[in-house]
């Protein structure tokens, strides 16, 4: 250390030379290392490469690593074209993710539109696209995003205007889609974007804010009227099936009564033809019997039993006391028989 | 001395070739003046150019196309109903040498394009009933579930229809602007919309045809609820009447079978005729007496006739 001072001290035209031909060294390592690096450029695996010489567009590269000429003479743009681009319409997506939140603005400018029955609806939509031609992209059109957002809205709200607010809300919600897609991709050729149209998707599409209650009540609605009608379907089904096999039954025992009467009937004619055939050979003598049998049993079955003498009349108001009158009258009756 | 003189020299060569040097971008065009005079066509070629140093001056001008977006504006349509419209336009430097001369620069041609196409678009606006804005063409809407419903103001059949008011709009300006160097490719309707207390009004009207539609959906429920249960009432009627009248008529035919096979025994001839009454009497005799019956009998009766006279006479 103390060595080199001195020299320094002792020497200094001689150091400053050196340190002369020294800078020069780095000087041109310096201009070296620039010119590699400002002449060397890589492309992303989504992107495609254009390179301008003098302002110019001179060619396009795919992605990987490539040359250019340093010094800007030439410069390189990058178009990211498989990407898959988004615009939000009627809403913002502020963060995505597994919980995304949307903004809170209120974007009723570009959400509310005339229907064609002149109504309102708010739709909330989006377009994805990609850029399709970096050239047209870069050099045909200032701002092709905002563009695009233009004729997109102008698309949304002139499909939508042809349509009304039913179709809107329900059922055409694929065809807005389709007709939307359709009128954008021409625009796009129109205006030479660039950009190809990849699809659009209707997000929310809903009444205005302050009709929505209404919209609510006609759902409910709706639900009263199927509720009224099941409620009556179902007690109809309740009833009715019951009726009928009651009915059926009603008609069974009727069956059964006919067939019991029939042969009851039956039962009893053959029965009283065989005891007629019979009573017909003797009959004094049979009624006889017949009569004689029955009394004995109907009188061995009742309870006080009076004889009077045909001659002896007005007795009877003497018999009206309750004595064993009944018993004389029994053993006479036995006699007889 | 020398040395410095040629330094300067060179330096001056510096100077003059890069002021006779200009670059045009890819989406640049570019007129060269002379002291305020334009020299030659316009250059719309990209790449370097060569121009005569210090006394040519080079202006720059897009060459893309470019946004012209217009003010929301609140304008009356034929009908008389108050509407915003807000449009926006795609227009170019079609000639920059003109352009330069009549609106020198993007800021001229956008405050001459504010007055041509706002003016434009207001005036077709008030020439056309506002469904002759919103609707393009006379396509019958899609019925969805309820047809009727929301019927709002569907109106007449138009005539013109949006896309023609828009290329009226565009015919006309485009008419005004040819002598500006500019041309527009197109205008059109960014936003229509009602103003804000019609839109209140619209609502409204929204509002109350929807109460009507749930209206018709509850008194159709009560309606077809009460349907059903008439035809419940009606079923059940015709079901229990319908069994009691086939138990009857079954009743009925053996009643009569049972009666015609009494009869064919009963009433073959007088003999069994009077001997079924004889049987049937004695039968009932057996049937409805029992201890609780009081007999009084006559001797002259057939049972006890014995009793008095041994012989029965």
């Amino acid at each position: 250390m103390d060595f080199t001072e001195i020299k320094l001290d002792g020497d200094w035209r001689e150091w400053l030379g050196r340190l002369r031909r020294r800078a020069g060294r780095l000087l041109l390592i310096l201009a070296g290392l620039l010119l590699l690096f400002s002449s060397w450029f890589t492309v992303g695996p989504e992107e495609v490469g254009v390179v301008l010489r003098f302002g110019a567009y001179a060619r396009k590269v795919e992605s990987g690593l490539h040359l250019k000429i340093p010094f800007g003479v030439e410069r390189a743009l990058k178009v990211p074209v498989e990407r898959q681009l988004k615009e939000e319409f009627g809403f913002r997506t502020l963060k995505a993710g597994v919980n995304t939140v949307y903004s809170q603005e209120n974007f009723d400018q570009e959400s509310l539109m005339m229907t064609g029955d002149l109504n309102l609806a708010d739709v909330e939509w989006i377009v994805q696209y990609r850029v399709d031609d970096p050239y047209k992209f870069l050099f045909k059109v200032r701002d092709p995003r905002e563009t695009l957002r233009d004729m997109t809205e102008a698309g949304m709200q002139r499909v939508v205007g042809d349509r009304g607010v039913n179709e809107v809300l329900t059922v055409g919600r694929q065809e807005i889609c389709l007709a939307v897609e359709e009128e954008l991709q021409a625009l796009c050729k129109e205006y030479e974007t660039g950009i190809k149209i990849e699809q659009v998707v209707l997000q929310d599409v809903n009444p205005p804010d302050s009709v929505k209650p209404a919209f609510n009540e006609v759902n409910e609605a709706q639900q009263e009227r199927e509720k009224l009608i099941n409620e009556a379907r179902s007690e109809y089904n309740r009833v009715i099936p019951r009726a009928r096999g009651e009915a059926d039954q009603a008609v069974q025992q009727a069956d059964g009564y006919a067939v019991d009467r029939v042969n009851r009937a039956k039962g009893e004619a053959a029965r009283f033809r065989a005891v007629f055939a019979e009573y017909q050979r003797a009959p004094e003598v049979t009624r006889t019997r017949l009569y004689l049998e029955s009394m004995r049993e109907v009188l061995a079955k009742s309870g006080k039993k009076v004889v009077l003498d045909e001659e002896a009349k007005g007795l009877l108001p003497l018999m009206l006391f309750d004595g064993q009158g009944a018993a004389p009258a029994a053993p006479a009756a036995g006699g007889v028989k | 001395m020398r040395l410095w003189i040629k330094a300067a020299l060179a330096l001056l060569a510096l100077l003059l070739l890069f002021s006779s040097i200009y670059q045009v971008n890819e989406t640049e065009q570019v007129i060269v003046t002379q002291f305020g005079a334009p020299v030659g066509p316009a250059v719309t070629r990209p790449g370097l150019h060569l121009k005569a140093p210090l006394v040519q001056e080079v202006h720059r001008f897009d060459k893309r196309f470019l946004e012209w977006d217009g003010d929301p504006n609140q304008v009356p349509t034929r009908d008389k109903r108050f509407i915003w419209i807000d449009t926006y336009a795609r227009w170019r430097i079609k000639d920059p040498l003109l352009f330069y001369q009549r609106l020198r620069d993007e800021r001229g041609a956008h405050s001459r394009l504010d007055d041509i196409l706002d003016g434009e678009a207001r005036t077709s606006v008030a020439r056309h009933d506002l469904v002759e804005l919103v609707r393009s063409s006379n396509r019958p809407f899609a019925a969805g579930e309820e047809m009727d419903s929301l019927a709002g103001e569907i109106g007449r059949a138009i005539t013109i229809g949006r896309p023609a008011i828009s290329a009226e709009i565009l015919a006309a300006a485009q008419q005004r602007v040819k002598d500006l160097g500019i041309e527009i490719l197109d205008v059109r309707f960014k936003r229509i919309n009602y103003v804000e207390d019609v839109r209140l009004k619209v609502y409204e009207r929204m509002i109350s045809e929807r109460k009507r539609v749930a209206d018709q959906y509850r008194s159709e429920g009560q309606g077809e609820a009460s349907r059903i249960n008439g035809e419940r009432e009606r079923d059940l009627k015709a079901i229990t009447s319908d069994a009691y009248r086939r138990s009857q008529e079954i009743v009925g035919r053996a009643d009569a079978e049972a009666t015609r096979v009494y009869a064919g025994a009963y009433d073959q001839n007088a003999a069994a005729r009077d001997f079924y009454s004889f049987q049937r009497t004695l039968e009932s005799y057996r049937e409805t007496f029992d201890q609780q019956t009081a007999l009084i009998l006559s001797t002259s009766s057939d049972f006890y006739r014995y009793l008095s006279r041994g012989t029965g006479r």
